[in-house]
């Protein structure tokens, strides 16, 4: 008798504790559709096909970015250089395929390695020289910015001789074969990234000391966990993550902008932000990354449609930021 | 006499956990009055009731025979009703007094500017209303936390409090320290200031508190007078059974092999020339007051700290050890003092925590997790050393002080490390689970692994330890074999200071409570 009464109450705690945690995802979607509802009804343009794709493409570049900063936000740490990451290995991949004139893989592999190596950096700097993330990656920030300037001479770097290179992102592999769905690749990379990623986080010893080390560093430590090592590999995982971004962004404008980049650091924090993701590390998911990534977008496109002023669109974007958290807030509270 | 405070039949439930049914409690004027109960019994929760920290889902509370609502700290203050928690929540930036007045800081030039000189003063002379030395422009953060326990007792004797609720009051705190204390505690109740003293020590209840009201599972057992109430009755009302207490056989272990031998560990002041040797199947216990350099002996063997020389031993061969890592590899496990800062990620599940060590055991390709193989190792460890917990994917920080104690234990069981620390294994934990901890440790012992218990707790050093080893200022004073050996003569070893011999040291410990 008492063991059926114990079972009730542990599967009433299970679920209670199950419906809490697809309350918050859900939260975060119903928001996501709810603006989408209010963006179709007040314009007609608003749900084409045309319109939903351009969202998506837009989402792409910040999405990734917002992915990368994932990782490092759980760890209860912050990357400011996220931006000019990005567009270092956009420079980067310029150097390779246009002014050495290199293959296509060489050049996307370049810019994927150095945005390991440019993350490697910064967690060596966080892990083993104690330097606070939000300075150290401050630093990088600046440091990044004017390095691509440099490399590049300080001029854009068009990819006129790769005619290829437009395909990362322009092309649509999906919609080779589903012609009713032209997704362009931009799009495909960013989901795979988002999968893979969301995999690493749960199903990996990886992931496992990700969240660790945002819930409790001294505790995984002194469990006998290289917290350090895997402290750099987390900014070096986000690294590599930005350089995809800068591939997606250099396709997209068939050149690597040196100067652009600075800003985009803060897109993909609200992103991760918006998504549920605790800045005070320790919990957060990639499913609400995108969601928060996608929100950012939609709302830009939306108002953009409805031909609210660019100024009046960032400061809803602002208002729609403290809402999110405040919203996990309250959601926390009760 | 109109008691101070009356609470009757008071509910408060949880989601999914009913936390008090029917609580009641009485404070009289003066009266010092335990609070006792296993973890989990709903003391704190009913504290927290009356320090206006949670609402009462029904029932009366009365103060003064009138009834009242105390819907939040502010109005359980304006009340005169006072919690200090049992950890502590200063600013450690701050002085003292800043700290005992923030919020309610005096103000000169209209309102404008901060009166220091006054928020000096009043913090001064409260101070010496408690018969305390202490510079109010001290600041917290340099204090030892015996100092900050007594500024967070200032603090709540600024608000002119009736009610003083203290939570596990002495937990960090030496003799000398407790006897100030209870000086203080004396001083407030001749005042007419009612005590509320949760502690699981029962030789202290024994000598501040007046009346015990023992609780159990979130429900009212009964109050009786402390001075005609034996100790094994209160005990048996808190855990509804009787439990005994009984010395462990110590084994004989001459022909065990020695696993760890430590060889003039030296780390600044903290660590001075300390050498021991450690058995197979041994209890090693570590005695000695706090601050006396045992924590810092067994980071420092750990690898959490470095070392300014000495060496480590283990299993006959000479051991480089650097971090947490290394001793870990070497089969060395560390069960911190404070469970919550250095044993768990709370925010975590209980599977996630137990693994963690030994998370290279449960991986395939040597990356990905297998999540069924995880679940169920702590599910068998749970079973093992009945942790009460809903689920193994329950997060750690809803669970109990003692039930946190077994998870950190599964960890290092887990690891299947071969020599143990326990820093302090019991610390806050009620007396069931205290037994149970204690069984857990000769088990290990009897399984052939070899135990270092750091304990500040005579009584449990004496009961589980086969050789004790006695620290004094960063000094290993001494050894004594287990049989034969009493709480005067470890005290003796554990006062032993490097200036004075072992007499002149008791009588100033004695010295500021007489």
């Amino acid at each position: 008798m008492t063991t059926i009464v114990e079972k009730d109450t542990q599967s009433v705690v299970r679920s209670a504790m199950l419906s809490q945690g697809a309350w918050q995802k859900i939260l975060a979607f119903a928001s996501l559709i709810a603006l989408m509802a209010v963006f179709s009804i007040a314009s007609e343009n608003f749900l084409q096909s045309d319109n939903l794709i351009g969202i998506l493409q837009a989402t792409a570049v910040n999405g990734v970015l917002a992915v990368a900063a994932t990782f490092v936000i759980i760890t209860g740490g912050i990357d400011l250089s996220v931006g000019t990451l990005m567009t270092f290995c956009a420079v980067v991949a310029g150097v390779f395929l246009t002014y050495w004139g290199l293959p296509m893989p060489v050049g996307i592999l370049a810019a994927i390695a150095a945005g390991a190596l440019c993350g490697s950096v910064s967690g060596t700097l966080i892990a083993k020289m104690k330097i606070p993330p939000f300075i150290a990656t401050l630093g990088m920030m600046m440091l990044l910015k004017g390095l691509a300037l440099v490399i590049s001479g300080t001029r854009p770097i068009y990819f006129n001789d790769t005619p290829n290179f437009s395909m990362i992102s322009q092309e649509s592999l999906i919609g080779a074969v589903l012609p009713f769905l032209p997704i362009p690749n931009g799009v495909l990379i960013l989901f795979v990234v988002a999968i893979v990623s969301s995999l690493v986080l749960t199903r990996t010893a990886f992931g496992r000391y990700t969240f660790a080390l945002g819930s409790n560093e001294e505790a995984v430590r002194l469990s006998g966990v290289n917290t350090d090592f895997w402290k750099i590999i987390v900014y070096t995982v986000s690294g590599a993550i930005c350089g995809i971004a800068g591939l997606i962004i250099a396709s997209r404008l068939n050149s690597a902008q040196p100067a652009l980049g600075q800003g985009y650091e803060l897109d993909a924090i609200a992103a991760v932000v918006i998504g549920g993701t605790s800045l005070s590390g320790g919990r957060g998911t990639i499913l609400g990354t995108i969601i928060g990534a996608l929100i950012i977008s939609v709302l830009t496109n939306g108002l953009r449609i409805l031909s609210v002023a660019q100024e009046w669109q960032t400061v809803v974007t602002g208002i729609i930021i403290i809402l999110a958290v405040y919203a996990d807030i309250l959601r926390r509270k009760s | 006499m109109t008691p101070l405070v009356t609470i009757r039949d008071l509910d408060k439930s949880f989601p999914g956990v009913k936390a008090l049914k029917k609580a009641r409690f009485e404070l009289l004027p003066g009266e010092v009055h335990a609070l006792m109960g296993e973890n989990g019994a709903g003391k704190s929760t009913l504290m927290k009731v009356l320090a206006g920290i949670y609402e009462k889902d029904s029932g009366d509370i009365l103060m003064d025979g009138k009834p009242v609502d105390i819907p939040s700290p502010r109005a359980a203050q304006d009340l005169g009703i006072s919690i200090i928690h049992q950890e502590l929540n200063l600013m450690n930036d701050l002085t003292a007094a800043q700290n005992i007045f923030i919020g309610r800081e005096p103000k000169r030039a209209m309102g404008l500017l901060l009166d220091e000189g006054a928020l000096n003063r009043s913090a001064a002379e409260i101070f010496a209303r408690m018969h305390l030395a202490l510079d109010p422009r001290a600041e917290v953060g340099e204090l030892t936390v015996a100092m900050q326990q007594m500024v967070e007792i200032a603090k709540a004797l600024s608000f002119r409090s009736k009610v003083l609720i203290m939570d596990e009051p002495t937990a960090a705190l030496n003799k000398a320290e407790i006897a100030e204390l209870f000086g203080i505690i004396r001083q407030l109740k001749a005042e007419g200031v009612g005590i509320v003293y949760i502690s699981h020590k029962m030789d202290e209840l024994k000598e501040i508190s007046d009346r015990v009201t023992v609780m159990r599972d979130g429900e009212y057992v009964g109050t009786v007078p402390t001075a005609s109430t034996s100790v094994d009755t209160i005990i048996s009302m808190m855990v509804g059974r009787s439990l005994t207490e009984t010395k462990t056989d110590v084994p004989d272990l001459s022909s065990h092999d020695v696993v760890l031998e430590v060889r003039n560990l030296r780390r600044g002041n903290a660590i001075q020339d300390v050498s021991f040797k450690l058995r197979r199947g041994e209890i090693l216990g570590f005695a000695g007051l706090m601050g006396a350099g045992r924590t810092e002996v067994a980071r420092a063997i750990f690898g959490a700290d470095p070392l300014d020389g000495g060496d480590i031993i283990v299993r006959g061969q000479r051991a480089t050890i650097r971090s947490p890592r290394d001793a870990v590899r070497l089969g060395i496990g560390y069960l911190s003092e404070d469970r919550k800062r250095f044993g768990l990620a709370t925010g975590m599940d209980v599977a996630a925590n137990i693994v963690m060590p030994c998370l290279s055991k449960f991986l395939s390709l040597n990356m990905i997790l297998k999540t069924r193989a995880i679940r169920e190792t702590a599910r068998s460890y749970i079973k093992q050393l009945r942790i009460k917990t809903p689920s193994d994917a329950q997060e750690v920080r809803f669970l109990s002080g003692g039930n946190q104690q077994k998870i950190v234990i599964a960890k290092w069981l887990a690891r299947d490390c071969e020599i143990l620390f326990f820093d302090e294994p019991t610390r806050g934990i009620d007396v069931g689970a205290k037994n149970e901890i204690y069984k857990l440790l000769n088990a290990l012992a009897a399984q052939g692994r070899a135990i270092v218990m750091i304990s500040s707790e005579l009584p449990e050093i004496l009961r589980m330890s086969h050789r004790i080893a006695v620290m004094c200022e960063g000094r290993l004073t001494g050894e004594l074999p287990a049989e034969g050996a009493t709480q005067e003569n470890i005290m003796r070893l554990a006062t032993q200071r490097h200036s004075l011999t072992a007499d002149s040291s008791i009588a100033a410990i004695g010295g500021p409570s007489t």
